[in-house]
């Protein structure tokens, strides 16, 4: 197999089997979660609970006390360049665009090429950071188990792979870029399977715990 | 059998100056980035060598590799490289025909068995013999007899380097490249569809100079022109890096000369010299005349998606494959979201009231 057969490859066969296992992944655990049901809300229905919800969503981007940033701030920070970063660099540099647009029919501007770079120097910077201090630490080591370094290596990829692809260092660019595609097809494979579905949970978590939570006159 | 002239009494034969012969050294030292030091004795080596004997077959081809070869402006060089050459079998450019031809293709063979050059253009048919032959004789037979005497094989054109346009899906002739078929001789690939004229000839130059291949790449390209990348050379890629593209091949950004990516340049993926040397004697390429590149020198690219399709839309086929696993999806998850519910409801038949009492007991 030379590098153009491996390109064509991960664009042809591997993509499909990729997004019909991110397709499957999320259906199966979305409808899981649905079967389970809501829990007997025991107490009187004090609103609708939409309020509540929407607040939850927005108030958790911040952390919860003055105290809690103090403690924590560098993982905080790291936290948000790479969340961040990954958002910005898949979403807003132009051939992503262009791939999102095939799928899903919409699109949007990007941002310049050398923005992108330095977004993603950043993001690849925390992550490595983020890495170092969870071995730092002994509590935080050893609280960290396969999937959490699995989660890492399988967001870092990604962007590395991009990163190099983009700069054709190291191999050549066709080759860079099949394993750049490579990359994201296997977090799209694992994802809906361990806690990187957070991706696509965190918002309907935040909302029905908010919502539940000011149906029963919990102050949100 | 005459003895072959030398290299430079043929060039004198023909009428051209020491000077006009000087240029072509020095234009094919720098193409194959050979030191301009080295420019006197590569003229000496010319002038003494005689005619490399050159024989080339072509299979499944349109010509369009000779015709790229020939359609150059005299006196340049290329028309300097045949007479660096002796070509002593080709379809398209002999006076013989039938049976005298292949006799003259036999005659070579013996004359200069073990040291003749084999140049091929076009791919070689598997699937049935009868596809394509030469004067009764299949292209793998006729192939594997002349590659057996040649010193070294140049395989021109992606069809020959790669297997091409008759090789793209579904490949009805069993189409193969000549690497395929041909394991224990030095071989070039010079693809393009076609390849630059100047790439042809500067490989076949440095064989008859040196007497050895140019250095290759993985893919047995010649290094020194296809070891850079179209949109590392293009023109059009700072509008790339800003993020300017054309959307249509008339609207204002198109006429502006902005990137071409997704309009389906395959400029990032294709390593060839277009965007150095150009085409038709350096006036233009592709991407300068508007329209992106197609990949043609890299493997498979009548495969590689549409060719107006932008490098990161992924091939056909996404939207069955998400149909058929939101099927499966929605059927595990019911099946899944059930069992859990029986689960839950035997758990809670089996659960234990616990009083106050019962927890004081241990
Ligand atoms: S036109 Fe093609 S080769 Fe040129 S910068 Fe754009 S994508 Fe790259
Ligand atoms: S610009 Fe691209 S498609 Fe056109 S001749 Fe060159 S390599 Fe082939």
């Amino acid at each position: 197999m030379n590098y153009t057969e491996f390109l064509l490859w991960v664009r042809g066969p591997a993509f499909h089997f990729a997004t019909a296992i991110l397709v499957l992944g999320l259906t199966l655990r979305f409808l899981e979660m649905l079967f389970l049901g809501s829990p007997r809300q025991y107490a009187a229905v004090r609103s609708n609970g939409i309020a509540g919800g929407i607040r939850t969503v927005i108030s958790r981007f911040a952390p919860p006390e003055p105290g809690v940033f103090q403690r924590s701030w560098f993982i905080i920070v790291a936290g948000y360049l790479f969340h961040l970063g990954f958002f910005i660099s898949f979403f807003l540099f132009a051939p992503h665009i262009i791939l999102l647009k095939s799928l899903l029919g919409v699109s949007w501007p990007g941002l310049p090429a050398p923005v992108i770079n330095i977004i993603t120097i950043i993001s690849l910077f925390a992550m490595i950071t983020l890495l170092i201090n969870r071995w730092y630490y002994p509590v935080l080591r050893f609280l960290s188990d396969f999937e959490d370094y699995l989660s890492w290596t399988l967001a870092f990829l990604p962007l590395f792979t991009g990163y190099l692809a983009f700069h054709h260092i190291w191999l050549p660019y066709p080759l860079m870029l099949a394993l750049h595609i490579l990359s994201v097809e296997i977090l799209m494979i694992v994802l809906p399977f361990t806690k990187l579905i957070h991706t696509f949970t965190f918002i309907i978590a935040r909302w029905t715990n908010g919502a539940r939570a000011a149906q029963k006159g919990v102050q949100v | 059998m005459t003895k072959q002239p030398t290299i430079g009494e043929s060039l004198r034969s023909q009428g051209i100056s020491r000077r006009e012969f000087m240029k072509f050294c020095t234009t094919a030292a720098s193409l194959m980035a050979i030191s301009p030091a080295l420019i006197p004795q590569l003229a000496k080596a010319l002038e003494n060598t005689p005619r490399q004997s050159v024989i080339w077959l072509s299979f499944q081809e349109c010509t369009g590799c000779t015709e790229s070869l020939t359609r150059s402006h005299a006196p340049n060089l290329e028309s300097l490289i045949f007479n660096t050459i002796s070509l002593d079998y080709h379809h398209t450019l002999q006076a013989a025909s039938g049976e005298a031809a292949e006799l003259a293709r036999a005659e070579a063979m013996k004359a200069n068995n073990g040291k003749y050059l084999l140049v091929v253009d076009g791919s070689i048919p598997l699937a049935n013999p009868g596809y394509s032959t030469i004067a009764g004789m299949s292209n793998k037979d006729i192939l594997l007899e002349v590659a057996q005497g040649a010193k070294a094989v140049i395989a021109v054109g992606t069809c020959a380097a790669f297997g091409g346009l008759p090789k793209a899906a579904p490949n009805p002739t069993g189409a193969v490249a000549v690497q395929d078929l041909i394991t224990d001789k030095p071989i070039v690939n010079v693809p393009g569809c076609p390849p630059i004229p100047i790439v042809i000839s500067s490989v076949i130059a440095h064989y008859v100079t040196f007497g050895v291949l140019p250095q290759l790449d993985g893919l047995k390209r010649p290094l020194s022109f296809f070891g850079q990348n179209i949109h590392d050379r293009c023109y059009r890629r700072p509008f790339y890096e800003r993020g300017w593209f054309a959307e249509s091949f008339d609207d204002e950004g198109a006429k502006q000369g902005w990137c071409l990516y997704k309009l389906g340049c395959k400029g990032p993926v294709t390593y060839n010299a277009c965007a150095i040397f150009k085409w038709n004697d350096a006036v233009s390429f592709p991407i300068e005349a508007g329209h992106g590149c197609l990949g043609c020198s890299e493997p498979d690219f009548w495969d590689a998606g549409g060719f107006y399709q932008a490098l990161s839309v992924p091939l056909t086929g996404t939207a069955t494959a998400v149909s058929y696993a939101m099927v499966g999806g929605a059927a595990l998850g019911v099946v899944g979201g059930l069992l859990n519910r029986q689960k839950k409801s035997e758990a809670k038949q089996h659960h234990e009231v616990v009083s106050i009492a019962d927890l004081k007991r241990t």
